[in-house]
């Protein structure tokens, strides 16, 4: 790998960030960030979750402006008013959530972000072409992007901003959302790209990529910059430090079990859906036990959340003994009857699904703890679902200010803490988590995964899905993965790899002649 | 059935369906922006009455017809910055633009009932009106007729191919997509709102200046509520849209139908007959979850706030 | 645009309240100003629409009588709009409800006992009940937008009562004109107020409002209701049945609505005539967002919505004015509430040059 030296002769910079302020309502989002980029650098922006790095990067991007400081392109102050602005200097941005129309194809998604600059959509499409090939980016200019893939999707926000002369390129926790050997080809781009001489700008929280990729790295917490570092010299201890401050417990590892009967059967499962834009289900088979962690690692919209809805009662199936808790049958049960039967559920959207926003978190425990005895004849008591919620708020150490605040003013891991507290505190006999520590700050991620490993030494049967292999192979006693809808098999953690895995994730299963073939079939559709 | 009866009645459908088309091209421009204004009844009314009113007093129907939509886009304008500047409720919204609508336009046109004017007469084109049974339906109508022709084109083509029609589509799909990539999500919405509210004017004007030359209070009688249900019967889709306005026309003429061929019915039970029409088509059209899903704009009646 | 909106953390719950206020008092000027605009004097007029209608007893029992279906209309539509079931036929139920009532009453000319007129109000609620709860089925069956079909359903409402009104049910005595018979006294509601109209149905509102409120703070089902209405994932996946929530909405919803139209006809009215309901169904839509969807704040906006039908009523005789006004003032309190509600959740900011208001 080879890495630039990086001099500080401020002519030469691309892009210099001075003193950049910003405050939004109740929080100081970004606190006097410095931050300065030359050409052809690849410079990571370091940070946990809420630390300001998206904030940061979207006032570059010109979508929204600073309270204070100065933006320096290429050695002139500027004001950035709007995305157009950014993108005819030069500037292109990958959004953690993609920026694509959906009903259009590709061609269409790159006219509209070009403005004026797309010319006519026959040329565009040759120009699309010719630059996908050229940074090994393969893309046909006439799909639709609800037929694409999340990795194909990333290529096209890539090669939008590939299109046009491009500058400097933030890309916005790419890596997310790829298997890991997807993260390899981008990378390569990547390197290339930089060899070109464009600046990138590689948001993150993973520091092991961020050491295999960058350059230099601007370490944020909380709003402010904590440290700048040359990541190939600076171990990732020392990173992750500057990232969660010294106070702040990094996870350790967790024993792992082998679980005793079965508690949740899963057979046969095959799923059409009605909705258009969804993943169909394919002869699905798995069992998880009780007293074990069973982790489904995959890239997002494979499958997962049609998978979930089968399991909660959502999706009715079409036989009853596709889906079964212990003995009996379940796969014709409404969630409620299956929460009776002892199932938990963390679904992956925690306000609006998990929790009402609207609604006081004492009205969140009775969302779905209405079956431990707070409704008498119809009616509530508001007595006991007082109480539940309060204890759930203290044994979880939910901070908030009282059980009247609102879900939806609750920061995202102080909510979660909350969710899983209430399933949880209802001794359920199997729990679902979907995603159970995205987008929350590293202590309460922590406090979420000693929560599960508690509940299954107590004997609960635990189905994890989540898009971070990482953590999956934190807790999780056996793992496996699914693809366009597909499983693999199962292994336990201790005897795969993340690359096997990652395998698995882009639909390559055990048999690898065949599994191949099919994977080609499935980026040809 | 004889030749004249069906030359007759496929000329009154498509009179008929004409002020339906206009108001759901309208609307279906304003829907796939990501805007749902139910307040079509309230300014197709404004616009009749305004276009009535100006034509007495001046005489002149051109501009009777222009004044009826320019009221259709001032009443889209009142709905618009209420919705999209204010950010309230667009489903509430819109019934309060019907409500205020219908309560204005009466009492403004409490006056004129009743008065006559001359309306806008028919051109037959010579020759191609000639043709048997559909020479009268398509080349012996009025001019807003043959306007309606254009406006169905210039609609199919704004989807079809233009660079505007695409940033609808996106601004409808995803505005906060849209709002990242520099697209001007809130000037599109305004401008389809608007477009919306001037198609709404102009029927409204067909209505008291061309299919029946009078102003009487409500008589756009529930046509902007059908043209809603229209775009749904449309499933979005334009080309479905003139097909779907014309067999409404059809609906609301089976009196004539009857009385050709001779059976009577209740006049009330015929005068449900577009109403239950509607309904029926909805169910027909909407419980095909997978079709509606396919084509209904993502962001629909959901209020969208620019940096939100 | 000078006024930039600046999202608060959370819903104000003090606007939310201060917002109806602010729009009825911003409606008044509005009003003022257009009546001036017209040749009148603001303040002669607008105390002809608003005080004159309630300056004596009679004036009072008969907002009453206004009010009692506006109310039982709005507290069901409430309901419904809590579980973003978006009913728009209150109209064609109370239609219904005065019909279904009509046809029983009919049957009972000769009937003294005591249960004919609770006979009568039931088929009402039954009827528009019936109506509500078609709706509902349509949605959960077919998908089909419950704005569009109870729109519909109000129009073919309409035309069924026309229809029998010129035709089963007319007074076969009554020289042609499209009106029933009368119904016997034991069909009528009781007056409350001797030489005034009001009727009892006052009392079965104010009845509905505490229920409701009742039902939707206590109950499990009433948070249900709340529940599907702000999040309806959240309430699919907590086990809440959907489909039956929709349907009892519009049960309730189309009971009270059918109720208020047996009111009518047995009330106020007496016979079953071709136009039952000035609009209540419509102005009960507006009641309900005015209040808040909160049954006392119903409770308050039904009794102003009375009011300006009757200012209405009377501007014709006294200013020579369009009945029109009615809906004109109607239309403009709505708007002016929507547009002051954005104070709940916005502040309103002067955008200066550099006073920079954006939000994540």
């Amino acid at each position: 790998m080879s890495r630039q030296q990086v001099e500080p002769a401020s002519s030469s910079y691309r892009l210099q960030l001075q003193g950049i302020t910003k405050q939004y309502p109740g929080c100081l989002a970004n606190d006097k960030i410095d931050l300065a980029i030359q050409a052809g650098e690849i410079h990571a922006l370091l940070g946990e979750n809420g630390a300001g790095k998206s904030t940061l990067m979207k006032m570059i991007y010109g979508v929204t402006k600073p309270d204070a400081g100065k933006i320096i392109w290429q050695g002139k102050p500027v004001v950035i008013k709007d995305p157009s602005m950014a993108r005819r200097m030069g500037i292109g941005m990958v959004f953690q959530h993609f920026s694509l129309f959906e009903t259009l194809t590709v061609t269409e998604n790159i006219a509209l972000a070009l403005g004026d600059d797309a010319g006519d959509l026959k040329n565009l499409a040759i120009r699309i072409n010719i630059v996908s090939k050229q940074y090994g980016m393969e893309l046909h200019p006439n799909r639709h992007i609800h037929s694409l893939s999340v990795g194909e999707r990333q290529r096209v926000e890539i090669v939008r901003c590939l299109v046009q002369n491009i500058k400097l390129l933030i890309l916005d926790e790419p890596t997310s959302v790829l298997t890991p050997q997807e993260v390899e080809s981008l990378f390569v781009t990547l390197r290339q790209l930089a060899k070109d001489g464009c600046s990138i700008l590689f948001i993150s929280h993973k520091l092991k990529e961020v050491q295999a990729l960058c350059h230099n790295a601007t370490i944020l917490r909380a709003g402010k910059v904590t440290g700048d570092c040359i990541p190939a010299e600076v171990g990732t201890t020392r990173m992750a430090q500057l990232m969660v401050g010294d106070d702040t417990p990094i996870s350790t590892d967790y024993p792992k079990s082998l679980g005793t009967l079965p508690f949740l059967i899963v057979k046969d499962l095959s799923l059409e859906s009605d909705d258009p834009f969804a993943a169909t289900l394919k002869n699905i088979n798995f069992e998880v036990r009780s007293g074990e962690i069973l982790g489904i690692a995959g890239v997002a919209g494979n499958g997962q959340e049609e998978l979930l809805a089968a399991l909660s009662g959502e999706h009715l199936l079409a036989r009853a003994e596709q889906v079964c808790f212990a003995d009996t049958a379940v796969g014709l049960l409404d969630p409620r009857a299956r929460r009776e039967l002892g199932l938990g559920f963390v679904p992956e959207e925690r306000l609006g699904r998990g929790a009402v926003p609207e609604m006081s978190l004492k009205e969140n425990t009775l969302l779905t703890g209405y079956l431990q005895g707070l409704v008498k004849n119809g009616f509530i008591n508001q007595f006991k679902t007082t109480q539940f919620a309060d204890k759930i708020i203290k044994d979880y150490k939910v901070k908030t200010p009282s059980n009247q605040a609102p879900a939806q003013s609750l920061s995202g891991g102080n909510l979660q803490k909350f969710i899983i507290g209430r399933e949880i505190m209802q001794n359920p006999k199997l729990l679902v988590a979907a995603h159970p520590t995205w987008g929350v700050d590293i202590g309460a991620a922590t406090a979420i995964h000693k929560a599960l490993i508690a509940l299954r030494d107590q004997g609960a049967a635990i189905l994890v899905v989540s898009e971070d292999i990482d953590e999956l192979f934190l807790i999780s006693d056996r793992l496996c993965a699914i693809c366009d809808g597909e499983l693999s098999a199962t292994k336990a953690t201790t005897a795969t790899s993340i690359e096997e895995v990652g395998r698995w994730m882009t639909g390559v299963f055990d048999q690898p002649q065949v599994a191949s073939e099919h994977a080609v079939q499935t980026s040809a559709i | 059935m004889d030749i004249d009866l069906i030359t007759n009645v496929l000329y009154a459908m498509v009179r008929t369906g004409t002020p339906l088309l206009i108001v759901a091209l309208g609307e279906l421009v304003c829907e796939k922006s990501g805007v749902l204004n139910l307040g079509q009844e309230g300014m197709m009314l404004m616009g009749a009455v305004v276009g009535f009113i100006v034509t007495l007093t001046t005489g002149s129907l051109i501009l009777g017809f222009l004044c009826a939509i320019l009221a259709g886009i001032a009443m889209s304008m009142l709905f618009a910055g209420i919705a999209l500047g204010l950010n309230a409720n667009q489903v509430a919204t819109g019934l309060a633009l019907t409500i205020f609508g219908t309560g204005l336009s009466a009492f403004i046109g409490a006056a004129y009932v009743g008065v006559p004017i001359t309306g806008l007469d028919p051109i037959a084109i010579p020759v191609l009106s000639e043709i048997p049974i559909i020479g009268k339906m398509l080349f012996a109508q009025d001019l807003i007729v043959y306007l309606s022709f254009v406006i169905f084109g210039l609609v199919y083509w704004f989807f079809k191919s233009s660079r505007m029609g695409l940033t609808v589509k996106a601004v409808g799909e995803n505005p906060h997509a849209a709002n990242v990539i520099g697209l001007p999500v809130m000037r599109t919405r305004y401008l389809a709102v608007a477009f919306g509210g001037g198609m709404a004017g102009l029927a409204g004007g067909y209505l008291s200046l061309a299919y029946t030359p009078l102003w009487a209070e409500n008589m756009s009688s529930g046509r902007g509520w059908i043209a809603l249900a229209l775009v749904v019967f449309a499933t979005w889709r334009v080309e479905r849209v003139i097909l779907g306005a014309y067999l409404f026309g059809l609906a609301s003429i089976l009196n004539l139908v009857a009385q050709g061929l001779g059976y009577p019915v209740s006049p009330n039970l015929l005068a449900m007959m577009p109403y239950a029409a509607t309904v029926l088509v909805l169910v027909m059209i909407s419980s095909n979850v997978m079709k509606s899903k396919m084509y209904t704009p993502m962001w629909l009646g959901k209020p969208f706030h620019p940096h939100g | 645009m000078f006024l930039k909106l600046q999202p608060r953390g959370a819903a104000s719950a003090t606007m939310s309240y201060i917002s109806p206020l602010l729009a009825g008092v911003l409606t008044l000027l509005t009003g003022g100003i257009f009546f001036a605009a017209l040749g009148h004097n603001p303040i002669h007029a607008l105390s002809i629409f608003l005080i004159a209608p309630v300056s004596d007893v009679y004036g009072f029992a008969e907002l009453c009588v206004k009010a009692a279906p506006i109310m039982l209309c709005a507290i069901g539509l409430a309901l419904t709009f809590k579980a973003q079931v978006w009913n728009i036929g209150a109209e064609g139920q109370l239609l219904m409800g005065g019909l279904a009532a009509s046809a029983v009453a009919l049957q009972l000319l000769d009937v003294e006992s005591g249960l004919a007129l609770p006979i009568v109000l039931f088929s009402g609620m039954l009827g528009g009940a019936a109506w509500g709860v078609l709706a509902a089925w349509l949605r959960n069956r077919f998908n089909a937008n419950e704005i569009l079909t109870t729109i519909m359903f109000n129009y073919i409402a309409l035309y069924l009562l026309l229809y029998f009104v010129h035709g089963s049910l007319k007074d076969p005595e009554g020289y042609g004109f499209p009106q029933s018979a009368l119904f016997a006294d034991s069909a009528l509601l009781p007056i409350l107020i001797e030489d005034t109209r009001l009727h009892i149905g006052i009392l079965f509102a104010l009845f509905a409002v505490v229920a409701t409120w009742t039902f939707l703070s206590r109950s499990f089902l009433g948070f249900q209701i709340k529940v599907l209405g702000l999040d309806s994932n959240a309430a699919k996946l907590s086990g809440f049945k959907h489909k039956r929530l929709v349907i009892l909405v519009m049960l309730i919803s189309g009971a009270l609505a059918g109720l208020a139209g047996a009111g009518e006809v047995t009330g106020p009215i007496g016979q079953l005539i071709p136009s039952i309901s000035p609009g209540y169904g419509y102005a009960a839509i507006i009641v309900a967002f005015l209040g808040r969807l909160h049954p006392v704040g119903i409770f308050f906006a039904s009794l102003l919505m009375a009011l300006i039908y009757m200012g209405g009523e009377l501007a014709q005789i006294e200013l020579k004015m369009p009945l029109a006004v009615t809906s004109l003032f109607q239309g403009m309190l709505l708007f002016y509430l929507l547009a002051c509600d954005v104070l709940i959740n916005f502040k309103i900011k002067l955008a200066g040059a550099n006073t920079q208001v954006e939000n994540v």
